[in-house]
């Protein structure tokens, strides 16, 4: 039981993101309202950068940036668990960046959708496909 | 230069839409131009690349000059050197025949059609070439990105269809992206060779199988394997026809080199066929995928409609193939990305013609037209031949190496078909020629065009379509050199 | 589809909890990805590019290549944005009636049938939805502008030093014009910085970048290796990384900025350009 406690502490960043990601997912799927599947695709990448961004975390680390960069004491050595790991951080700007442009992309088609059927609800724009 | 191909390859196309979207501003009659020349760049650099790489063997391209596991490289070898030839050809000559069509549609937009145009060709040849992990999901977005916007200039029912891949196909990249996650967590890499070798000691971790499924669930999404296909027969019928030709050839071809990739090369052949005991359970998904683009391509009424299931029976093809397990059947598989390719290129563009023409693609619009463009006409025949079949055209080759591989897996289920999808696309082209043959009824439309004369399309539609065909021809002739001098060295040793 | 949604996503979950298990726990540092490139980043970042903030010099140089694309997706969203959405004059049916507004008096004048008044600095077109923008959000975020650019300019010039960088700069860049175009109004804002000119800055960001990097091409090194840039700048090649990551993130920002109002002023007024929010 002890056990099962600690893992479930020990890694709750990942039960975390894995819920976040099935709300957004679910939304995805299952909501009829075209702009409520795409914050529920913006929550679902969202989760996932959280994942990445918790991969990064070491304990007792700080911040990816060398102090005493330059100046006097620059040459003093580096030790690597002084630091969190700086990949996932910048990957995830890279994916934040796609996302918001996807984000962008989707307004825009929701937009065009709207100025064709005047609704964003899929149900009555496949009735009105439907009808014609 | 010739070292320098990898990157040009991928920077001419960028930095030509970069050119092209600001003479959209200045200048729009300088666009064309500009697109033509990059891409015949990129073609020849993509050529050049297949011809080193069978001189030399392995590329690797280091760029920023930093050594694999710490910078991005590429790897060219033997799967991707012959993909990429495929990918530039097919875009220059699309772009030459759709010249006349995308000026008639978009008058204002020349410029930024283009530039998205140039842009998902550049995002396309950066999957195929890239050797890192995370480097392919950037460009998977970028490809996908632009191909969301090129759809959905079309038809009224354009937008939602397109939102609708919106949503699938982000899911599908962001699952892909998780993947690849899971395996950083578990290798701390994100460069391919690297993680394969890194992978061996954790085949039995749960970590790489979820990675693995993960990853394939989002390439499947991506190339619209069947349960997963919903979004695409709709995005690609209501667009124009210039993009629909562009991406119903070459989006889910290159899905699915990603996908071979992933077997070959990330997590190997051995864990994904010895380890994971389930390829069987995928072909019959492949099975089920061929079976039902088949049927449902029969009940279409509409010639486009029925071509897009077509992509998604012939997507059925390649994953079953890869998924034997043997080197007959991955043989199949490669070869059929390139294939593929070629002949819903030719088929596609015969739409754009006939759409430029006629300005309908459903049946009813297409009487009379062996009449009326023969040449057109003549090309329909040559890819329907080749979707069908028949040699010496290619996709009878592709075909064959299919079937010799299910037999020898002893998967007679793939194999029945695999026939039974020839015998259907027997039934749909015939149907769609025998429309074609007859005359419509005189009192029909009423049109001013007096009957018994030629109505073609213009001449730079037609060249371009007439060298796809006849390319088919020719790539069914060479079939044996590409399978001895290519295909054989992309397939790994241990693969019997 | 609330079931089928529902079984989808349980089932997707599931493996993914079953998969959690053979996850390091958080923040070990002893887990793979914490030992196998990172250490080689912090510990040699400074010798061999002289930048210490680790993630700007991975993210520009190191992992370079995978930030151009970056930068060529968010220009990639910006066309699609315009590409979809942009009425052109020609598609655009002009209202019948036009209303010009006297800017020092502030009278409205009403002229029917297509009458138009040759463009001066007196009078400004508006719309027949026009409200007159508050004097007190107009002056505070006249007062506020200045101020936000400046520290976007410092967060993109401060980057290799400190958090931020090209992308973080372009977008508090953006956000400031952004909130010109909210507290006054669309017409307004697109005088200032034309449709043409935000079209051009896009492309030029991403060519500053992919520019470089081909620079570095015709320098006989591979694409992208700044360190070519050393007989250009006058500079021992670790420090021509560090320049060359610096100009390249200028890039960056100057595509962000540019494509962040791109987005925004197509999205806001769904393509015409008139009023917005």
């Amino acid at each position: 039981m002890t056990d099962l406690i600690s893992m479930v502490v020990a890694k709750y960043n990942y039960w975390i993101y894995i819920t976040l990601m099935m709300i957004g997912l679910y939304a995805i799927i299952a909501k009829n309202n075209l702009v409520k599947k795409i914050v529920g695709m913006n929550i679902f990448q969202t989760a996932i950068i959280l994942f990445y961004v918790s991969i990064s975390v070491k304990k007792g680390a700080t911040i990816p940036i060398l102090e005493h960069g330059h100046g006097p004491d620059a040459h003093h050595v580096v030790h690597a668990v002084d630091y969190i790991n700086p990949l996932p951080h910048v990957l995830m700007l890279t994916a934040i960046v796609v996302g918001v442009a996807t984000l962008g992309v989707a307004l825009a088609l929701a937009i065009r959708v709207y100025n064709n059927y005047n609704t964003l609800e899929e149900d009555k724009i496949l009735a009105q496909i439907r009808e014609k | 230069m010739s070292e320098q191909y990898p990157a040009l390859l991928v920077v001419v196309p960028l930095l030509s839409a970069l050119v092209v979207s600001v003479a959209g501003w200045v200048n729009k009659r300088l666009c064309f131009p500009i697109a033509v020349a990059a891409l015949g760049v990129t073609a020849w650099s993509c050529v050049g690349l297949l011809l080193r790489v069978l001189d030399e063997g392995v590329i690797v391209y280091k760029l920023g000059g930093w050594t694999p596991p710490m910078g991005i490289a590429y790897y060219i070898d033997y799967l991707n050197s012959l993909v990429l030839p495929v990918v530039s050809i097919v875009a220059l000559l699309n772009l030459i025949a759709n010249k006349k069509g995308i000026e008639q549609q978009f008058p204002d937009k020349t410029g930024p059609f283009y530039t998205l145009y140039l842009l998902m060709v550049t995002g396309l040849l950066g999957i195929v070439v890239t050797g890192d992990a995370f480097n392919l999901y950037v460009l998977l977005e970028i490809a996908a990105l632009t191909g969301y916007g090129l759809l959905a200039m079309g038809e009224e029912r354009a937008p939602l269809a397109t939102l609708n891949y919106l949503y699938m196909g982000t899911i599908g990249a962001c699952f892909y992206l998780l993947g690849v996650g899971y395996l950083y967590i578990v290798t701390g890499s994100l460069n391919m060779v690297d993680i394969a070798g890194l992978l061996p000691p954790l085949y039995q971790s749960k970590a790489v199988l979820a990675a693995f499924i993960i990853c394939m669930v989002g390439v499947w999404l991506k190339m619209a394997f069947f349960p997963l296909h919903a979004w695409l027969p709709n995005a690609y019928t209501y667009a124009n026809s210039a993009a629909s030709s562009l991406i119903a050839p070459l989006v889910t071809k290159v899905m699915v080199y990603v996908m071979i990739r992933l077997i070959l090369t990330v997590f190997t052949p051995e864990f994904v066929f010895t380890t994971l005991a389930v390829s069987d359970a995928v072909v019959w998904l492949a099975v089920i995928a061929i079976v039902m683009g088949a049927v449902l391509a029969l009940a279409e009424r509409n010639l486009k409609k029925m071509l897009t299931y077509i992509v998604v029976a012939e997507v059925g093809y390649m994953v079953g193939g890869a998924w034997l397990g043997n080197r007959d059947g991955m043989t199949g598989a490669i070869l059929h990305i390139v294939n593929d390719a070629l002949m819903t290129l030719c088929v596609f563009m015969v739409v754009g013609n006939i759409v430029y023409k006629v300005k309908g693609y459903a049946f009813e619009d297409l009487q009379g037209l062996f009449r009326k463009m023969p040449f057109t006409m003549a090309a329909l025949v040559i890819g329907a031949m080749s979707i069908i079949g028949v040699p010496p055209t290619c996709g009878f080759f592709s075909k064959w190496y299919l079937i010799v591989g299910a037999i020898s897996a002893g998967h007679y289920g793939f194999m029945a078909a695999l026939i039974f999808s020839s015998i259907v696309s027997v039934v749909l082209f015939f149907r769609v020629f025998e429309i074609c043959y007859y005359e419509p009824f005189a009192d029909h439309h009423g049109h001013d065009n007096h009957s018994g004369g030629m109505d073609e399309a213009p001449v730079s539609m037609v060249v371009p379509l007439l060298i796809v065909a006849v390319i088919l021809i020719v790539v069914g002739l060479y079939t044996g050199d590409i399978v001895n001098h290519v295909i054989q060295f992309a397939i790994p040793e241990a693969m019997v | 589809m609330k079931i089928i949604g529902l079984i989808i996503t349980v089932t997707t979950g599931a493996l993914l909890f079953y998969a959690a298990g053979d996850f390091p726990a958080w923040s070990d540092p002893a887990s793979p990805a914490s030992t196998y490139l990172s250490p080689h980043f912090i510990e040699k970042t400074m010798e061999e590019t002289s930048v210490p903030n680790i993630v700007t010099a991975v993210l520009a140089d190191y992992r370079g290549f995978d930030t151009m694309f970056e930068t060529a997706v968010i220009f990639s969203a910006g066309v699609v944005c315009f590409f979809l959405l942009r009425i052109s004059r020609r598609e655009d049916e002009e209202p019948e009636t036009r209303y010009y507004r006297h800017v020092l008096t502030g009278v409205t004048i009403q002229l029917k049938e297509g009458h138009e008044i040759p463009p001066s600095a007196d009078f400004e077109r508006i719309d027949s939805m026009w409200t007159p923008p508050d004097l007190i959000i107009k002056t505070g975020c006249r007062l506020l502008i200045p101020f936000v650019q400046l520290f976007a300019l410092y967060v993109i010039a401060h980057g290799h030093h400190s958090p931020g960088g090209g992308f973080q700069g372009g977008v508090i860049l953006g956000a400031s014009v952004i909130l010109f175009a909210i507290s006054h109004d669309l017409r307004t804002a697109v005088r200032r910085m034309s449709e043409k000119l935000i079209g051009i800055l896009c492309a030029a960001g991403v060519l500053i970048y992919a520019g470089t990097g081909a620079l570095c091409l015709l320098l006989k090194l591979n694409f992208l290796d700044y360190s070519a840039l050393a007989g250009v700048l006058h500079v021992d090649p670790i420090t021509a990384r560090s320049h060359g990551i610096l100009i390249v993130e200028i890039g960056v920002g100057i595509a962000v900025l540019a494509t962040m109002i791109w987005i925004y002023n197509n999205i806001s007024s769904a393509g015409r350009y008139r009023q917005g929010l």
